[in-house]
């Protein structure tokens, strides 16, 4: 199957001319599959947020491309508002960006954009409001009066409401507590199965990315330093580390007890997953 | 060990926004002693009233009901006040909301200036207090071109200038990577072992528990725990229910002791889990 985004020898040089030269993203090369649950993760400065702009069209490449449904974004420079309808993009910290009188208008705000109205605008916003838990009567209130969860979500439903066969998150659960992240999270799951939707999202939290992605890409310095599963990334937990990342805490356990000579696959990112491999070892020392 | 901070049946109540709304208690009788030299981590969900408590640390918010002592001076003392934000400094979430000047070390130098303090002795608590938080050699920067990690360190760095008792961080470690979290608590750690500095950690972070003299959990306005990590964390149901998770190493302990292992649910880092579960599977 053709992948929904393609990204190729993407380069971004930031200050071109000038003595603050500096490229962002060097060289990447990575696709995104149709329905993939997508994390990335990378050290700050690593060039994830220059990445992620240039999926939708906010940054131009300074040279390789951006192939959407096998079609180069700027191959139209003038049609690249389209574009942004169809890669949506959540920000780090989008409740800041919340700014019409009622919640219902905020979610409107980008499918009015795209031209629709009537039942088809109602719609759009009503399910979007549904995929992340905000109720009916809800949607008449000042977003404003929300707490910081909901308002989060409200900025997600906006987004969402554009129906983007695309949505990018960026670091979405900052500043949550543990239910709040927890709850942001089913969300994202939710609309990713039941919409069949492509999702990508950065985060900084190793768990996170572990428990919920399908695939994870691994940036170091402007350039990706390895992709796959969270089984495939986690086995390598020496390299993460010494790429200034961290690994799970379960991982980090495993390892230690790799190191005090149990025959632990140190490759397990969820507790479940370690407690099942425990026990067998369990199983194993009482049979003998 | 002297308390540094005490509040007495502290209450807080955050007055309606419109006509016709109820006003939010946000504190409903908080009673705490704080040691000084002592490292708190104060945990709790989304409106628990972690945040307001350590408001009324130095005199930000002023009690509603009840009182809040800082090194014996009342908050609502207005003649204290200058002396009590000395005392007590704050760090909080969003490091760019805290950067006041162009150049890091005019920057950390504000306090002091603030303070009157003569420029000489400004010139020494600038030097050392970038020495503290590792940033002597960005100290010509400019903030808006450091990492978030590093700039966090220059706000705590502005507070330590002011030569404070006790440093508040208010979920100062939110919005950094693993690595910005990391240089941020081990600062904080050192500035209390080395300085003496009481630290109140305000997190949603469980792991940034671990090491901590004492942590209590806050929920709904008032103290639902309070203890050692040890001691806490091993409250794995209560702790769920009040919103909370615990750190992984914990999950694990408390699932293999539900498979029957003989396990204690306190070894709270990595090595101390990993060579408890050794133990028992050998």
């Amino acid at each position: 199957m053709e992948p929904i985004l393609k990204v190729v020898h993407l380069t971004h040089i930031y200050g071109t001319g000038t003595p603050f030269e500096r490229s962002a993203v060097e060289d990447m090369s990575f696709d995104v599959a149709d329905g993939e649950f997508l994390g990335i993760i990378g050290h700050t400065g690593s060039g994830k947020s220059t990445l992620i702009q240039h999926l939708n069209g906010l940054l131009k490449p300074s040279s390789g491309q951006i192939l959407l449904e096998g079609k180069d974004i700027w191959a139209e420079p003038k049609k690249i508002r389209d574009v942004r309808f169809r890669v949506g993009l959540v920000f780090q910290y989008p409740e800041y960006q919340l700014f019409e009188e009622t919640v219902y208008k905020d979610i409107a705000f980008g499918p009015t954009n795209m031209g629709k109205t009537g039942d088809e605008l109602d719609c759009c916003v009503r399910e979007a409001a549904r995929l992340v838990g905000i109720r009916d009567d809800q949607l008449e209130k000042s977003p404003f009066e929300l707490s910081g969860g909901q308002k989060r979500r409200v900025a997600l439903a906006g987004v969402l409401a554009m129906q983007p066969r695309v949505l990018i998150l960026d670091e979405p659960t900052a500043g949550l507590d543990p239910a709040g992240r927890e709850n942001l999270l089913a969300n994202i799951r939710d609309y990713h199965r039941n919409k069949n939707g492509t999702v990508i999202m950065v985060s900084h939290s190793m768990e996170e990315v572990a428990q919920n992605v399908d695939r994870i890409l691994v940036l170091k310095s402007a350039r990706v330093l390895m992709q796959g599963t969270p089984k495939d990334v986690f086995c390598r937990a020496d390299e993460l580390l010494s790429a200034g990342l961290d690994v799970p805490q379960i991982t980090r356990v495993a390892m230690a007890l790799k190191e005090r000579g149990l025959a632990v696959d140190p490759a397990v990112y969820t507790t479940e997953a370690l407690e099942r491999q425990l026990l067998t070892l369990r199983k194993g020392a009482a049979g003998c | 060990m002297s308390t540094i901070l005490q509040t007495e049946n502290l209450q807080y109540i955050y007055p309606a926004v419109e006509e016709g709304e109820g006003a939010t208690v946000a504190l409903r009788g908080v009673d705490l002693k704080i040691e000084k030299g002592s490292f708190v981590v104060i945990l709790g969900h989304n409106g628990s009233g972690k945040s307001t408590l350590s408001k009324t640390f130095n005199a930000i918010l002023l009690p509603s009901a009840g009182s809040v002592y800082v090194e014996g001076m009342n908050t609502d003392d207005e003649e204290h006040l200058l002396d009590i934000r000395r005392r007590v400094g704050m760090v909080f979430q969003n490091p760019d909301n805290q950067i006041v000047s162009n150049v890091v070390e005019e920057d950390v130098a504000f306090a002091p200036e603030n303070l009157g303090v003569p420029t000489a002795e400004i010139r020494q608590r600038v030097d050392r207090a970038l020495d503290a938080v590792g940033m002597v050699e960005f100290a010509q920067h400019a903030p808006h071109l450091l990492s978030g990690g590093q700039k966090q360190r220059i706000a705590i760095a502005g507070v330590i200038a002011m030569e404070p008792d006790c440093i508040v961080l208010d979920e100062a470690t939110a919005m950094l990577d693993p690595t910005g979290r990391r240089e941020v608590l081990s600062t904080a750690h050192w500035l209390n072992r080395e300085k003496g500095i009481t630290v109140v950690l305000i997190t949603h972070h469980m792991n940034e528990a671990e090491d901590a003299d004492r942590v209590i959990v806050m929920d709904d306005g008032k103290i639902a725990m309070d203890g050692a990590p040890k001691e806490v964390f091993v409250r794995v149901e209560e702790l769920r229910s009040l919103g909370l998770t615990v750190p992984d190493t914990v999950d694990l302990l408390d699932r293999l002791r539900r498979d029957g292992l003989d396990l204690p649910l306190d070894a709270l880092t990595v090595d101390a889990c990993a060579d408890a579960v050794a133990e028992a599977l050998r």
